[in-house]
């Protein structure tokens, strides 16, 4: 699969939250504003991408030559937890404004399944290093994007009235359900 | 016999999906058939009853600045052991439901009920606890399963309700259907809650 391909599909085809339902709780969690959304959004691109850099050299050079592919799921997610808080380690001195920016949001990452579960899909795909990071930082920015676009409308929406059981996570869902119906417009992009 | 309020607590009050509103991502996404739904919530069920028994047995041990890590370990190695229980002995189940049996891990269900119940509670209470949780999960799974089955494929466990070449609502058992289902059923929960005051 050449790169642009595999842009395409992460960002739009196969979204990470809309249709492969990963990453559903920060989805619903952050995403009442679009600012505080945008700074999940960057900080999740961030992560992402580095976790998938990082898993893809233990599952080929420490998991595969040992034989020891069963610990895939333990060692990744320690990877994960780990490499959350190297990157605010380092981030709160060396780039204070950036972790201003995104520090509050980093510690939430480690419990979002889609770091893990992209990072495993990865490793299924037999995607090459490059691949994989460019396919980790496209299901991010599709992260971003359905994160910032529900948010806008969440936004909105508090200014309408609605039923009062609907309010909170009801109206949500059945927001993220109509976003999602669009997303399946662009199904057919890649043959 | 008071114990008993520790299981049945899990199953409507705090219902882990429809109340709490943990381990969406599952929910929504192998809930295409019951069938599914029973398996994705015995699986969970299995890793929460074991995680939550060895946790309480290990509370005294584990010291508390390290205890998130220990819970994660804990919690991925019964993962593991389910991963591959399952790879050998249900291989169709197990192709169904993907990615998300390794995906148990980061269920919010399971760290949450360790930090919040198991560190804190005896051995008797936190297996209640445990299983009270686990099988509240698999009812709603098994709901949602249900309802977007007959709705999308107009069968459940694999009886069929309509004629084979009748025309069902895909839309169901495709992603959008996930979210409508769960959404609804989530404002049900809630009026019925409001009504009668749970």
């Amino acid at each position: 699969m050449d790169l642009i391909t595999i842009i395409i599909l992460a960002l739009l085809v196969n979204n990470v939250v809309l249709a492969q339902f990963l990453g559903i709780c920060p989805f619903l969690g952050v995403s009442n504003k679009v600012s505080t959304s945008m700074g999940m959004g960057a900080a999740v691109v961030f992560v992402m991408s580095l976790a998938n850099l990082v898993t893809y050299l233990i599952q080929n050079f420490i998991l595969v030559p040992l034989h020891i592919e069963f610990m895939q799921t333990i060692t990744f997610i320690l990877v994960i937890a780990f490499l959350v808080q190297v990157v605010e380690l380092i981030m709160k001195k060396s780039a204070p404004s950036l972790y201003q920016a995104l520090g509050i949001y980093l510690p939430l990452i480690t419990t979002n399944c889609a770091v893990l579960g992209i990072a495993i899909l990865a490793v299924q795909k037999n995607f090459t290093l490059v691949s994989s990071v460019v396919y980790a930082s496209a299901t991010a920015v599709g992260f971003t994007l359905a994160l910032v676009l529900l948010a806008g409308i969440r936004e909105q929406l508090e200014l309408n009235g609605y039923p009062k059981g609907m309010k909170g996570f009801p109206l949500t869902l059945i927001t993220a359900g109509l976003l999602s119906l669009a997303f399946m417009g662009f199904s057919g992009l890649v043959k | 016999m008071s114990d008993l309020k520790y299981f049945t607590n899990g199953l409507l009050k705090e219902n882990p999906l429809f109340v709490l509103v943990l381990g969406t991502c599952p929910a929504l996404a192998v809930t295409t058939a019951a069938m599914n739904g029973i398996g994705m919530g015995a699986a969970t069920t299995f890793v929460l009853v074991c995680s939550n028994l060895l946790i309480a047995l290990l509370k005294n041990l584990i010291p508390s600045k390290v205890r998130i890590v220990a819970f994660i370990l804990i919690i991925a190695s019964f993962v593991t052991i389910v991963d591959l229980v399952m790879k050998a002995f249900t291989p169709d189940l197990y192709k169904t439901l993907g990615i998300f049996i390794p995906l148990i891990v980061v269920n919010c269900i399971i760290l949450g009920r360790a930090e919040a119940f198991a560190q804190k509670n005896s051995v008797t209470r936190s297996i209640l606890d445990g299983l009270g949780m686990g099988i509240g999960f698999t009812l709603a799974l098994t709901i949602m399963g249900g309802i977007r089955e007959i709705l999308g494929n107009g069968s459940i466990f694999d009886i069929r309700l309509v004629s084979q070449d009748a025309r069902t609502i895909l839309l169901f058992i495709l992603p959008p259907g996930a979210f409508l289902t769960y959404g609804y059923l989530i404002a049900i929960m809630n009026s019925v809650k409001r009504k009668y005051n749970i």
